[in-house]
């Protein structure tokens, strides 16, 4: 196998990884670890598939995608993180209470 | 001045407005309410012009900046466009007015630059040509929506916003990673462009299962609704308000273009199919769990969840007349029910509470109140004359037209639903309860938004010729033919 | 817009814009709410008049508005909709008089007349409804603006009187509305057409089954409102609501809808031969004859006044149904006119009511005793009005009984004659009585809750409405034969169903 594809397969298992402690873990950080994990999966597809076979040069649009979509993880996660520390303030405890019933 | 309309970037300054608007609430929070207030009227009047120039010249793409796809971003203004940001616009004007007298001076003032944020991003998602642009469009309207939400400060509102936060980014990331596969496949992200492209393979399979499961989840759609309920009811009314008129409408709305636009057509039936078994299981889970609230902005939290699954009827049914349906419910729901939550926020600013069975005579001290709810009601039942009654006729008559009526009669029993948690609301706003509490006076504008609001959505079913007419400029589909 | 198409929109204008200005009226505007009252019901009256005239002189009036795309709102003027919309106006002038005096020192009378004009609003739109989608607007509108006036008192008891209410009526309408979308999908258009036009559109396709069934959708969804059996419970729930309401409303407005509705769908949707010919006018016919019997029945057994009107408008307005349902000319004369004297003499039946609860606080019949003493010209409109109902000549209700009667005979249906006779035996069995405990029995000597007697026996705003509609029903009984009374109406518009 070619090593994009050993590299997006890989990021698609980090999407799955990060998927699974999304749901199952219930500490917020931990949460917030899976999703950064899960983004980071979704990057290194993106990155893996942004060479070309035959080309000169890798294509620049899944480049740019990627710094586009770090920046947005990255408020994303310090948005996460201050509600996180907000909640802890609240109730004392980094959990969801209840986490999917209403 | 008419070759001023029609050649100046209106869709630009419907993006730029809000964000400067934004920054500048941010800068100067003391006169924020104004900022906010001018932008707003700013937009309002874009929309126009960017209707009279659609209406003269046709659809048409811009490109910011002067740089072409694929490096570059264009933004796409064609009839379906128009048509979701008339209806942000009206209904942001409404929350921004009432907002003024909401937050009274000096409270939650960064209320003001996230409300302009979510809208800019609301703009720029309708606005957007291309499947990344879509996708920061998305990620902007979830991030401005869960700070809303959070903004009360209160343990309710801080753990529905953290739930919403999860879902927003694990919807977003599902979608991008949908994205991902098909530029793999097909070298381009603009949507025009795919619309050409795209053939049925097994990566678009993946493609579409990922990007629809995602969109689904930030459209709440059942078993994914999880997260709309506690948020809706815990966010100040005008946040509950925003959320479920608008939000809600924008994932969908990405849902619909690639639908109609990039998915093949051949492969689409089964998660049609799937589609709408989900949103009649909406619609029944959706009817009972309002049935069952006790309080009013519950209630209406899951008639949303409800709505959501009518929306979701329109995928198997996939003719002329349904798609016109479909978006004629997006513009009568988004005002009736943005309209339910100013009411709903006017009762708790009175009496303190939105305990339904605790409510006091409100027909007799809120009877504007009272009346936009029962009107924004209307609506929501899908009766006439309203903009709802008109979006159900469509839908039934696409279900009886293609013999798949058992939509048809999920539709009716929704309508009943309705019926049900609309009149226990008006029926109790009626009698007078033993418990005595403090009342506030209400001030009139915000009375008065949401009966503006409510009249709109009673409005949209007088005139549905014209904006179904519009909806045919840039050729998506026509609402005439077909029938 | 033409002066033709223009006139029926200032019908409807002519209530629905002094209803909207009422609704923002402080509560303490009398004068002013009683001024746009009366000058509204006196301008509607003029325009109606004004469109009788065109329309015995040959105009057409029509209003088209885009609605839907292929779907237009539309609003004509035939000689049905002429009927319904006069007996409409005119009775909505009286009752106005009449609620003013009814609700003098109440609370909320700006929201009341609110939507009390809105009501009468919807009732003449029902009227000059020119397709099954106009029709389906005004009606499912008048479901919306009669709720608040039923829990206008604010009681426990009226918002549950409301609720059973709504649950009628809009499971009601929403059979209404999928027979109608089906309809038009099967036939394209929904334009009320002299002798129906599903048997020229329906496509070729379309088995008899499935219009029966929408047949039946349709009939089922008017058949709340027009209060046949088993769809009648909302109707004796619904006199929790004032007076005035119960009268207009209930006795004729909201349940005339429902009939009226059904004369529309039998003669200008499938037209009498097609539904003849489906095998659906029959079963209808015996569903208003056991409507007719079951609710006499009822009423019978109800010491409330208003209860044994109530369950005796579900019979009366059964007739209209039978006598549509009926295959026969004059069978259907006999119904159609009986849209106009049943609504006289029951709205009198009411007022009379209301007069007793208002000014003696009399709500049984047990309290009656000896109190045409009390209230003699009271008494007499509701003798009038009570004998015309069972049907004594030369009363209205005889009339429409008698044409009832030569029509089922002529159209071969002698059980309809038994129908009517051991009706009107029922009638008299239930409404003697009452006449005989007000004037020949004996006064108790105090009345549950008397107000102080002024000049005459109760005011002059809820004595003389009554009177009015109660000669109105000796009158269209008495000159039935002249011409342009509602018998020579009905004629006219039997004549043009059956004529084709």
């Amino acid at each position: 196998m070619t090593t994009e594809l050993l590299y997006a397969l890989v990021g698609v298992g980090l999407f799955s990884l990060g998927l699974y402690a999304l749901f199952v873990r219930a500490n917020l950080l931990r949460k917030i670890l899976a999703v950064n994990v899960m983004s980071s999966g979704v990057f290194l597809v993106l990155v893996a598939l942004a060479r070309r076979t035959g080309a000169v040069a890798p294509d620049p649009v899944p480049h740019a995608m990627v710094i586009t979509g770090i920046v947005v993880a990255v408020s994303a996660t310090a948005f996460a993180l201050m509600l996180m520390l907000r909640i802890v303030q609240e109730t004392g405890r980094a959990e969801l209470p209840d986490t999917w019933s209403e | 001045m008419e070759v001023v309309i029609t050649t100046f970037p209106w869709e630009v300054v419907l993006i730029l407005a809000p964000l400067f608007g934004a920054l500048s609430c941010f800068l100067w929070p003391k006169s924020a309410r104004y900022l906010a207030l001018s932008t707003v009227f700013v937009s309002v009047l874009s929309v126009v012009a960017l209707a009279i120039r659609l209406i003269t010249t046709g659809s048409y793409r811009h490109a910011i900046g002067g740089w072409r796809a694929p490096l570059g971003i264009e933004l796409l203004a064609d009839g379906l466009s128009l048509l979701m940001l008339g209806v942000t616009a009206v209904v942001g004007l409404a929350i921004t007015v009432y907002s003024t007298g909401y937050f009274p001076n000096r409270q939650l003032l960064r209320f003001w630059p996230l409300w302009l944020l979510l809208l800019a991003a609301l703009n720029a998602l309708f606005l957007s040509g291309d499947l990344f642009n879509l996708y920061v469009a998305l990620e902007l309207t979830g991030l401005a929506a869960v700070a809303l939400t959070a903004l009360s400060g209160g343990r309710a509102a801080l753990i529905s916003a953290m739930r919403y936060l999860f879902a927003t980014l694990l919807g977003s990331m599902s979608y991008l990673l949908g994205v991902v596969l098909i530029y793999h496949s097909f070298g381009s992200l603009d949507i025009m462009i795919l619309a050409q492209r795209v053939v049925q393979s097994p990566v678009v399979w993946s493609a579409m299962g990922l990007m629809s499961a995602g969109l689904a989840l930030k459209t709440a759609l059942f078993p994914l609704h999880f997260w709309l309920p506690p948020a809706h009811a815990s966010a100040p009314a005008p946040v509950s308000a925003a959320l479920s008129a608008l939000v809600v409408k924008a994932s969908f709305y990405v849902l619909l273009r690639l639908w109609l636009e990039v998915f093949p057509p051949g492969q689409t039936a089964m998660l049609g199919e799937l589609f709408g078994a989900l949103g009649v299981a909406a619609i029944f889970w959706g009817g009972l769990q309002a049935l069952r609230a006790g309080q009013l902005k519950l209630l209406i939290a899951y008639s949303t969840v409800m709505q959501v699954g009518y929306f979701f009827l329109a995928f198997p049914l996939a003719m002329a007349a349904a798609w016109c349906g479909v978006l004629y419910l997006l513009l009568s729901h988004a005002l009736a029910k943005a309209a339910m939550f100013l009411a709903a926020g006017n009762i708790i600013y009175f009496s303190g509470h939105d305990r339904i069975v605790d409510f006091d005579r409100i027909a007799n001290q809120l009877p504007m109140t009272l009346a936009a709810f029962a009107l924004a009601g209307v609506s929501i039942m899908g009766l006439p004359p309203s903009g709802g009654f008109v979006a159900k006729w469509l839908m039934v008559e696409a279900s009886l037209k293609s013999g798949q009526w058992w939509w048809a009669f999920a539709l009716i029993i929704g309508s009943l639903a309705a019926a049900a948690y609309v009149f226990k609301v008006v029926g109790h706003a009626f009698t007078q309860t033993t418990v005595r509490g403090q009342t506030n006076a209400v001030p009139a504008l915000m009375e008065w938004t949401a009966l503006a609001l409510a009249l709109t959505s009673i409005l949209l079913g007088l005139v549905a010729s014209w904006p179904l007419a519009w909806l045919e400029i840039g050729g998506m589909f026509s609402c005439e033919s077909a029938r | 817009m033409s002066a033709s198409a223009t006139l029926p929109l200032l019908i409807l204008g002519s209530s629905l814009l002094p209803g909207l200005v009422i609704f923002f009226l402080p509560e303490s505007k009398v004068r002013i709410r009683t001024a746009l009252n009366l000058s509204g019901a006196l301008l509607k009256l003029v325009f109606v008049g004004v469109m009788a005239w065109g329309v015995f002189n040959g105009t057409t009036y029509e209003t088209r508005l885009p609605l839907i795309p292929d779907l237009e709102f539309v609003l004509h003027a035939d000689a049905l909709s002429l009927l319904f919309v006069t007996l409409s106006s005119v009775l909505w002038l009286v009752t106005t008089v009449y609620a003013i005096g009814y609700l003098e020192e109440s609370p909320h009378r700006s929201r009341f007349f609110g939507f009390f004009s809105l009501c009468v609003t919807a009732t003449v739109g029902v009227a000059m409804a020119g397709n099954l989608l106009t029709f389906l607007l005004f009606y499912e509108l008048l479901t919306l603006v009669t709720y608040p006036l039923i829990v206008h008192r604010g009681t426990e008891v009226a918002r549950l009187a409301g609720l059973t209410y709504l649950r009628y009526t809009i499971a009601g309408g929403a059979l209404l509305m999928i027979g109608t979308v089906w309809l038009y999908t099967l036939c394209g258009t929904l334009e009320f057409t002299y002798g129906g036009f599903v048997r020229e559109f329906a496509s070729a396709s379309t088995n008899r089954e499935t219009l029966v069934v929408i047949f039946v959708l349709l009939t089922a969804g008017l058949g709340v409102k027009a209060a046949l059996v088993p769809l009648h419970g909302w109707l004796p729930q619904a006199m929790v609501a004032p007076a005035p309401v119960s009268a207009l409303l209930h006795a004729v407005a909201v349940v005339k809808a429902g009939a009226f509705g059904i004369v529309r769908v039998i003669y200008d949707v499938f037209g009498i031969e097609f539904a003849a010919n489906l095998g659906v006018t029959l079963p209808l016919a015996i569903l208003a004859a056991v409507t007719i019997v079951y609710a006499s029945v009822r009423a019978l057994f109800q010491d409330d006044l208003k209860r044994r009107l109530a369950f005796s408008t579900v019979s009366q307005i059964s007739y209209i149904t039978l006598g549509v349902a009926t295959v026969g000319p004059i069978a259907a004369i006999g119904g159609i006119v009986h849209l106009v004297h049943q609504g006289l003499m029951k709205i009198t039946l009411f007022f009379c009511a209301g007069n007793l609860a208002e000014t003696l606080g009399i709500h049984k019949i047990s309290e009656m005793d000896g109190v045409a003493h009390r209230m003699p010209w009271t008494m007499v409109a509701f003798t009038l009005g009570a004998l015309g109902m069972v049907g004594v000549p030369p009363l209205a209700g005889f009339v429409s009984k008698w044409y009832l009667g030569i029509g089922a005979m002529a159209a071969g249906q002698e059980w309809i004659v038994a129908i009517l006779v051991g009706s009107s035996v029922l009638n008299a069995a239930y409404f003697l009585p009452i006449i005989y405990t007000a004037w020949f029995k004996e006064s108790k000597g105090t009345w549950p809750a008397e107000q102080p007697r002024g000049r005459a026996e109760t005011r002059w705003t809820l004595l003389l409405p009554p009177l009015v509609t109660a000669l109105l029903a000796l009158g269209v009984g008495l000159l039935a034969s002249a011409p342009f009374s509602p018998l020579d109406w009905a004629q006219l518009i039997a004549g043009r169903e059956y004529g084709r």
